[in-house]
């Protein structure tokens, strides 16, 4: 399946596309190994399902995920019940009532992730003047995708190379563009325990959390996948029967 | 060519239109009964897949544009309502997106099989010129549409590209604030943008029906260049072309599949997946793979005005080419010295665009002007050239002579002279 990957990635180097892969970054993102890489690779829902305990006792607490409902966890193994269970645990704003007052109330699978802060600002305000970035899309929107995020989770120092001077309130991340990252090194040993049992390392929670924030942010992938092995196949038999249908017609010329 | 005799349709409803309306006349005369040269290759199917890209492109974006919502506050999640909530709108928005990238890949491969057959030479100089505002519509389309998502590139590369107008002098700055419907790309902006990004591709579609019009005038060239002399050198269009270019669609269809089922995102840049932030600069603003050979041309002059003059002229020229290019002989095959000087200008668009994707400092921004610099002498100083001082092989006689080596059967429904020994 890598390899499939691998022989469609390097055929639109060669037919020069590689411009569109970005500046190269110096500093170096080991890969990983994901359940979900490769043509027939899903996602781990145990993994993922543990992954959104720690989204939802760590990460939540600064960062927001305000794109995706609720109800999306069905993706990754929660039944229904288990769902309203999972969204009741949140206060959510609505409103105005009839008296033309805003209210809260337990949420609903349908509802988004409410957000840690009302607004950039307050965000700021609460985090030393950082912007902790919005979660729904993160797996996305850094060059390495989740690999990435694997190595910035497990990539904090609690010294500084010599020669750096953090500023302060920052904190040094091997892989973060310009070491000094305002998020300190937050995931600890055992700082989660988890109901299934797994040992909670901080690579495994970095493993989880990775995988987790690549469901959130493309939920459909599983379903892509599947889609793409039949659509290929379909269209291999196709081009077989219209290759054998071309040879036919055209041996008639001759 | 007009040898296609009246065709006798049977259906009476057809029948009465066709008496009053000769549509269908038309149509079996264009599509049905229309002589392609029997000697044409692959290359030849990329005009078919770029039309069926732009058709997919125009249903696909048809059905997007029912659920985004062009403005500034919601642009960017109405795009993820799409991906998360729409009915296989993931499946719309990756095969609209990377269907950008495919129609360029099958354009560019569609104009070099122009180069290299001389496919733009007399009688096809206006068809060529059609092609090349193709181009520039599809350019215009592209840009336009990958604004659209407002992420940080969208809103960057506008920036950028739009920017690119104030380096005219006096009436510069006048057009960027009239293009931007304010002082800085914003709301109105990428409003108009998408109303243009609707427009276009239905200009587009115009130049196209235009393109195939003088296409059929003069009728398709062919690997060797020379014009068919009778039946004997061409086969009806349908079926044998229809089946052959059906299946070129099919192998093409993989390759696009690939891409938007497991690859969707490669051909696109992370940071659009960031919401547009005028505050935050992206640290390399890089436009999408097929404009990357435009945009080292344009960095590659020291000059903005140059810069941006030397971009549109790399196009410009393109529309010169059918004077520019002196030879009369047309295909590569019988032009051993330009054959090799094509292999060089298609090098050279490669290194260009891997160029544009690399910061424009250092090596690479020389490597950018040593490969404009050639682009324009190709061009406009060893074409002209070439065609006086280059001794071209002999052309044969007939297409059939080396198709058939001599005698055999014709096409079906195709009314030949028996063909002579060569």
């Amino acid at each position: 399946m890598r390899s499939l990957k691998s022989a469609i990635l390097s055929a639109a180097f060669a037919l020069g596309l590689a411009g569109a892969a970005q500046a190269s970054e110096a500093v170096h993102i080991p890969k990983q190994e994901w359940s979900h890489s490769g043509v027939f690779g899903t996602i781990d829902k145990a993994s993922a399902q543990r992954g959104f305990q720690i989204f939802k006792e760590v990460c939540a607490t600064c960062h927001s995920a305000k794109l995706v409902p609720i109800r999306t966890l069905s993706g990754i193994g929660f039944s229904e019940d288990e769902l309203k269970a999972i969204a009741a645990g949140y206060e959510v704003q609505a409103g105005p009532n009839d008296a033309g007052e805003m209210f809260m109330r337990p949420g609903i699978p349908a509802d988004r992730f409410p957000s840690p802060f009302p607004n950039d600002n307050a965000a700021r305000a609460a985090n030393n003047g950082a912007l902790p970035p919005d979660l729904s899309l993160i797996a996305k929107a850094r060059v390495g995708g989740e690999d990435y995020l694997y190595a910035f989770l497990t990539g904090f120092e609690e010294n500084p190379p010599e020669g750096v001077t953090l500023m302060p309130g920052m904190n040094y991340n091997k892989v973060f563009p310009g070491h000094q990252v305002g998020m300190p090194n937050i995931l600890m040993p055992d700082g989660v325990s988890f109901a299934d049992g797994t040992p909670a390392t901080v690579q495994q929670q970095a493993h989880d959390i990775s995988t987790f924030l690549t469901f959130i942010a493309e939920p459909h992938m599983d379903a892509r996948k599947q889609m793409g092995v039949k659509v290929i196949l379909f269209l291999i038999v196709l081009a077989g029967l219209m290759y054998a249908t071309k040879r036919k017609l055209w041996s008639t010329l001759h | 060519m007009a040898q296609a005799h009246a065709p006798q349709f049977k259906n009476p409803v057809v029948k009465w239109i066709d008496s009053r309306l000769p549509i269908f006349t038309m149509l079996d005369h264009e599509y049905n009964q229309y002589p392609m040269p029997r000697n044409v290759n692959y290359l030849w199917a990329f005009g078919a897949i770029a039309g069926i890209m732009l058709v997919i492109m125009i249903a696909t974006g048809l059905v997007l544009a029912m659920q985004y919502a062009a403005n500034t506050h919601i642009a960017f999640e109405s795009v993820e309502r799409i991906m998360r909530d729409v009915n296989y709108g993931w499946l719309l928005r990756y095969v609209h997106a990377n269907g950008a990238s495919m129609f360029f890949i099958a354009v560019y491969i569609h104009m070099f099989r122009g180069l290299y057959y001389g496919s733009y030479k007399a009688p096809r100089e206006i068809l060529w010129i059609l092609g090349v505002l193709i181009l520039l519509a599809m350019m215009a389309t592209a840009f336009m549409g990958y604004v659209l998502p407002w992420g940080q590139m969208s809103f960057w590369g506008a920036t950028v590209i739009t920017n690119l107008f104030s380096a005219f002098p006096l009436v510069g700055d006048p057009i960027v604030t009239w293009l931007w419907g304010g002082f800085s790309v914003d709301n109105p902006t990428l409003n108009r943008f998408f109303a243009l990004h609707f427009l276009l591709p239905f200009v587009l579609l115009g130049l196209v029906v235009l393109h195939t019009a003088a296409l059929h005038v003069s009728g398709s060239n062919n690997p060797l260049g020379i014009d068919p002399k009778g039946p004997q050198d061409t086969v009806p269009f349908n079926p044998y072309v229809t089946v052959k270019d059906g299946f070129a669609v099919v192998v093409f269809l993989i390759f696009y599949a690939a891409f938007v089922f497991f690859a969707p995102n490669y051909l696109g840049h992370p940071d659009n997946y960031i919401p547009a932030n005028p505050l935050v600069t992206p640290a390399h603003i890089v436009p999408e793979w097929y404009f990357l050979p435009f945009y080292a041309i344009l960095r590659a002059i020291p000059d903005k005005l140059g810069g941006v003059l030397a971009m549109f002229g790399a196009i410009a020229v393109l529309a010169a080419l059918p004077w520019l290019d002196t030879s009369k002989v047309r295909s590569c095959k019988f032009r051993p010295i330009y054959r090799q000087f094509f292999w060089i200008l298609a090098i050279d668009a490669l290194v260009l665009g891997y160029a544009g994707a690399m910061p424009a400092e250092g090596v690479w921004l020389l490597v950018a002007r040593i490969g404009t610099a050639y682009y324009f002498f190709h061009f406009l100083i060893l074409l002209p050239l070439l065609g006086k001082l280059e001794r071209p092989l002999p052309l044969p006689a007939s297409i059939c002579e080396p198709v058939l080596k001599g005698g055999g059967r014709v096409a079906a429904g195709a009314h030949a002279k028996p063909m002579e020994k060569a």
